[in-house]
């Protein structure tokens, strides 16, 4: 990007560029060095004040005329057939419209493409408590809800499977969960091996060998999912859904609804929180669209927050197997991870989340070999899928703690083993990645440092501890979902006489702020503040095509391809004031809404002079731009492209815990973070996707906890904000988080991803921690008061069989002797 | 269908309001569905997430598990009018604008509620501590918090600057 940029300055394009001619490298090079006047700095984002004062509308606050509203009717029943669905009570009930079934959605979808294996509601069978199989449009949400009791439907139902390995050694057409599945109970198998691994553990000093269970946590966005459809008078279908990939589900609805896509309107409103929970469509979406197209009126529907959690997507449960080798002084020699991967009922993004559960495994530390055998399983379970680190979070936990266990069984400080084998800029990563910058080994020395970590390992007492880990996370995949050469991301900007400007982006923002940080860019650009920019995003007639938010993938991507067309507006626009200065356009910059004379700063117009005299030039002024991934970063074998990224961000957490060796509770302290994010945009959102982050896998190491009950059917264990517990203030520990900047060729500015990188080691961070102050191996999540104290008595009776030495001796000893 | 409509009346946001709704909905729903103030979300409609908090006669409830009719003849005081009585933006939502505290937005409605209580009940700077205990019953999902807290306490600062620049004119 920098240097197809340094080339079209030097190559020039249009007025005023005779005169720029004579040393145009020293002014490119002012031009490069020009002082940032937006960039790195806190802002007010352009769309939270409406948000505070109550006004902004998100999709439940939309209200039309004569509008419906919408229920499903979901499964009791993990798995069973459906026999018959009798609608006909409901139907004549005073009040309900119109009664959709799978019938009226023969057509399967599913978000990625090669795995088309869901129904908008259950065509032949249900495979989960809580799977739709039948809904209605009312004229009240009570109506609707008293009509769904007056449908009957009669089931066959089914052995269900809740245990993924048990799910998997079912043969038979009966027991094989998924309708369209052809392998069983296989949703995925991948087998990828790299270097020779048996020979690398054979010639290891050390090989650590663990089991590891991750148990699956949800996104818990406070604003529920909830999308209205419209049909108008010229029959285009508007649907409006609080979903992160307005692109994916514009694509899906004219495959499931068979309409073609330029009948279908699909808008993002304002969007109250996602983490991946919404990055695909859902039977809501299609259901109010039918329904519309029904009813010839508007239909809204809105889950309630049980249907959250039972629509899910989430993190999938994994059990993993991790053999890692290591020389005697602490050097990586391979890794060999065996992973089931517990599904769900449906695909989801399950084939991506089967290879993320080895691909991203191999950064931030270089080893020469490393094997992973990942099986993902259908279950009679809600579908897994992506939450924030998709794939990568669990086998991270895994990882990381396999690298604290050698530190303690080579005598080495942890820090000082992950930098030993940490992963340079420029290097190759053993599945052949090709890592840009690394700013891996600084957000080491950040933590170190800022925790005072090389005392408190000395000095904290038992029942004080203090772990690190570290990671590594993608920004933005090479390849979209499904094959295409066009752009990744594009951006249309246009200026306007006033001084203003407006950016039109498909980009979802979903409270990550990205609208703020297109607009941060083109102010850094054209030199008007940001309340002097309106961005229009998510709108699939207003805006063009983007995939969406996933994978952390806009701030690369989409300021990538807003840099592209603001870079062209600013030099229309520098040319123009040039020429009526009669200088060279470099001579000009755009900074505090105003043109200036570089070389006589006193000399300046304000922007909108500015605009004027280049619209006036240009006619309106006008530019998009576009942005596509480099295609040769990446191994050429099958699935080689799954993972890689034009840049990636890194990660180290330090964890300072106090456990409670009587209750088996632990309080975390205090997380430091430190973030390699390429080049923070715009500082304070930057740290508030770092802190948000570590809150979350914070939650998930010590409270999240979403499971289905095998004893009660295969009823979630707790579908609510009450039983499923996420931290409160009063839970989450002090979050420090600190920016670390290893600018990346491929971001705009350098920059890279921030929103998920900083979630995967805070909980292994914990995890060792743990492990500091009370000397427990916690292999499973979450570390609840039974499992913290059922570990501690497990190490007590071998402490009295003599098989372990007691942890932190010294300071037990002078506390039972005071 | 729903049961005849009863007449409720309050005050919301400063305004005498008459409003006719069913007997069995919430403040939640009237806000909402009758009012048009949307300013208060529904997250959980189980009093578990704290988005829909609002103030009556100044104390911080949860209007999804709020009877409407329990609001009759009270004050209620909603986001959209935090800002309205402090003549157009709340020290909070500025304080929160410029920590960046808002991410999606969605539960700071609430959190504002509950805080501008806690700093009106103390009328001073507040502490970290005090904040996380006030807002316990207010939870977010994008924040990890830290930002709220940073401007919750900036805001008892600015507000209690304020209120001894008042003090030193009055004098």
């Amino acid at each position: 990007m920098a240097s197809d940029d340094a080339e079209r300055e030097a190559t020039g394009d249009g007025i005023g560029e005779a005169s720029a001619a004579v040393g145009d490298e020293a002014s490119e090079q002012a031009e490069r060095d020009r002082v940032a006047w937006q960039l790195g700095k806190s802002h007010r984002k352009v769309d939270a004040m409406e948000r505070m004062r109550g006004v902004t509308r998100y999709t439940d606050d939309l209200k039309l005329p004569g509008m419906l509203h919408a229920k499903i009717l979901r499964s009791p029943h993990a798995h069973a057939r459906i026999k018959s669905i009798d609608s006909s009570a409901a139907l004549a009930m005073p009040g309900v419209f119109a009664v959709v079934t799978g019938q009226d959605f023969k057509i399967p979808y599913g978000i990625i493409p090669w795995t088309p294996d869901e129904n908008a509601l259950a065509v032949d069978k249900v495979c989960h408590v809580g799977d739709g199989l039948a809904a209605l449009a009312a004229v009240d949400e009570d109506t609707a809800n008293a009509a769904l009791r007056a449908i009957k439907v009669e089931y066959d139902v089914l052995k269900p499977y809740f245990d993924p390995e048990e799910a998997l050694k079912v043969r038979d057409r009966e027991g094989t969960i998924n309708p369209y599945s052809r392998k069983g109970n296989v949703s995925k198998h991948v087998l990828l091996e790299f270097g020779d691994i048996e020979a690398e553990l054979a010639r290891a000093d050390l090989v650590i060998e663990g089991e590891y269970f991750f148990e699956g946590t949800t996104h818990g966005a406070i604003e529920p999912h909830c999308a209205l459809a419209h049909v108008d008078g010229g029959g285009v279908l508007t649907v409006w859904s609080a979903t992160q990939v307005s692109h994916y589900l514009h694509r899906e609805l004219a495959k499931v609804l068979e309409l073609p896509a330029h009948k279908i309107r699909v808008i993002q409103p304002p969007l109250g929180g996602a983490f991946g929970g919404k990055s695909e469509p859902f039977d809501l979406e299609f259901v109010v669209a039918k329904l519309a197209m029904k009813t010839g009126r508007p239909v809204k529907l809105l889950y309630t927050r049980e249907e959250v959690f039972y629509a899910h997507r989430g993190r999938h449960p994994m059990k993993m197997r991790h053999r890692t080798g290591f020389t005697r002084d602490g050097g990586l020699l391979g890794v060999d991870a065996r992973t089931i991967l517990d599904g769900g009922a449906y695909s989801s993004f399950g084939l991506v989340t089967t290879y993320y559960s080895g691909q991203l495994m191999c950064s931030p530390y270089i080893f020469p070999a490393y094997r992973f055998d990942s099986t993902r399983a259908y279950t009679n379970k809600p579908a897994c899928g992506p939450k924030r680190g998709h794939g990568s979070v669990q086998p991270r936990f895994a990882m990381e703690i396999q690298l604290d266990k050698a530190s303690v069984a080579l005598g080495l400080d942890p820090i000082e083993l992950r930098r030993r084998n940490a992963i340079k800029a420029g290097e190759k990563t053993v599945n052949e990645f090709q890592v840009g910058s690394s700013g891996f080994l600084e957000c080491l020395e950040k933590v170190e440092r800022s925790s005072g970590w090389v005392a408190k390992r000395r000095e904290l007492p038992y029942g004080r501890g203090i772990g690190i880990a570290g990671s590594t996370y993608i920004s933005g995949t090479n390849y979209p979902i499904y094959p295409n050469e066009m752009p990744q991301a594009a951006v249309q900007i246009c200026l306007d006489r006033s001084g203003r400007a407006r950016v039109f982006s498909g980009a979802n923002d979903i409270g990550q702020g990205s609208n703020t940080m297109l607009a941060v860019i083109v102010s850094e650009e054209l030199g008007i503040p940001l309340e002097d920019i309106r961005v229009l995003s998510a709108d699939t007639d207003l805006c063009p095509v983007d995939l969406g938010a996933y994978s952390s993938r806009i701030t690369l991507m989409v300021g990538n391809a807003c840099l592209d067309a603001a870079q062209r507006l600013r030099r229309k626009v520098c040319e123009s004031v040039a020429k009526r200065w009669g200088v060279s356009r470099k001579r000009v910059t755009l900074a505090g809404r105003m043109a200036i004379d570089r070389e006589d700063p006193a000399r300046h117009v304000d922007s909108a002079q500015a605009f004027q005299w280049a619209e006036a030039d240009h006619g309106l002024l006008g530019e998009t731009g576009s942005y596509n991934t480099p295609k040769d970063r990446h191994g050429e074998y099958r699935g080689g492209t799954i993972g890689a990224s034009p840049a990636y961000s890194f990660t180290a957490h330090v964890a300072e815990v106090e456990v409670d060796a009587e209750t088996g509770l632990v309080e975390v302290k205090t997380i430091w973070i430190a973030h390699d994010c390429g080049k923070a945009l715009s500082r304070k959102i930057v740290e508030g996707q770092i802190e948000g982050s570590t809150y979350m896998g914070f939650g998930e190491a010590l409270m999240e906890r979403h499971a289905v009950d095998p004893a009660h059917r295969g009823v979630h264990v707790g579908p609510s904000f009450l039983d499923y517990r996420m931290p409160t203030f009063l839970d989450t520990p002090d979050l420090e988080a600190m920016i670390v900047e290893a600018p990346d060729a491929n971001g705009p500015y350098g920059a890279k991803e921030a929103g998920e990188g900083p979630l995967h080691s805070s909980i292994p961070a914990i995890a060792n921690a743990i492990y500091d102050a009370v000397g427990i191996r916690l292999d499973r999540l979450p570390f609840s008061p039974q499992t913290v104290l059922a570990a501690l008595r497990q190490r007590e009776e071998r402490e009295r069989a003599g098989q372990l030495a007691p942890h932190k001796p010294a300071d037990r000893e002078s506390r039972r002797s005071a | 269908m729903s049961p005849a409509a009863i007449m409720l009346s309050m005050t919301v946001n400063g305004e005498p309001v008459q409003v006719a709704a069913p007997p069995h909905w919430t403040l939640l729903e009237v806000l909402r569905y009758r009012l048009d103030l949307i300013g208060s979300k529904q997250g959980c409609d189980k009093g578990d997430c704290g988005a829909c908090t609002v103030q009556i006669d100044g104390v911080p409830q949860l209007a999804c598990l709020t009877l409407a009719i329990h609001a009759e003849g009270r004050a209620v005081t909603t986001v959209e009018g935090l800002g309205l009585l402090a003549g157009g933006v709340h020290p909070l939502q500025d304080a929160f604008d410029r920590h960046t505290a808002a991410q999606c937005g969605f539960c700071t409605p609430g959190i504002l509620l509950s805080a501008e209580a806690l700093l009106r009940k103390r009328g001073r700077e507040v502490s970290r501590a005090e904040v996380c205990e006030a807002l316990a019953g207010n939870l977010c999902r994008c924040t990890g918090y830290t930002k709220i807290i940073d401007a919750v306490v900036d805001a008892s600062r600015v507000m209690a600057g304020a209120n001894t620049q008042e003090a030193g004119r009055g004098e």
